[in-house]
């Protein structure tokens, strides 16, 4: 599976990352699928009620308002993001343990070397591998 | 009776509970799902109350993580 968005929203993710330091941020995936391609159209900037360098924990109210929204725009759920200050994109332990819809794609984005970067994987049965990501300028 | 989950229509017994209807819809790990009926989340202990004709329900698994 191969996830499009675009630089806008891959900025935008960024920007939210960068100012919820030293926490954690975190959010949802909005779009469709067309074959083995998820095309992002629009993402939706959670609270991380955490408020944790270390973890994230998707806000419930704005996560109900957001699957509401979805709805009513005609679009599919496609997958998650939150990002990690310090440490690579990469899932930890606690990312896969709780990683629990398969047919979701789980974004990183790491600002551990100042710059953004921003990986996607699939989940499954406590594995997780990398899925393709292509910005779209 | 009829309800909504997530958004579509869903035919159940009267006096059907909200953890009926986890076990009917198949829920899994509900202990990680926290339940909306009609825009109000519900409480771990009242998932006995009853539903109501014209409820709508949704099921949000929980999301999260740790570096």
């Amino acid at each position: 599976m191969k996830i499009r968005l675009n630089r806008s929203d891959f900025d935008r993710i960024a920007k939210q990352a960068r100012e919820t330091l030293p926490n954690e941020c975190c959010g949802l995936l909005a779009g469709h699928v067309d074959g083995d391609l998820k095309i992002v159209q629009r993402i939706y900037l959670l609270t991380n009620v955490d408020g944790s360098s270390q973890h994230f924990s998707m806000d419930p109210k704005e996560q109900l308002e957001a699957v509401l929204s979805m709805r009513t725009l005609g679009l599919k759920p496609l997958g998650n993001y939150h990002s990690h200050p310090e440490t690579p994109a990469r899932p930890s332990e606690e990312d896969i343990r709780l990683a629990r819809d398969p047919k979701a794609s789980y974004l990183i984005m790491s600002l551990a070397s100042g710059e953004p970067s921003l990986k996607a994987f699939h989940i499954e049965k406590g594995a997780a591998s990398l899925e393709e990501i292509e910005v779209l300028e | 009776m009829r309800i909504e989950v997530a958004g579509e229509p869903r035919d159940i017994e009267k006096g059907a509970t909200i953890l009926d209807l986890i076990k009917l819809e198949g829920v899994e790990t509900p202990e990680y799902v926290t339940v909306s009926v009609n825009g109000d989340f519900i409480p771990k202990d009242e998932l006995e109350k009853e539903l109501s004709e014209g409820d709508s329900v949704e099921f949000l698994y929980f999301m999260g993580g740790g570096m």
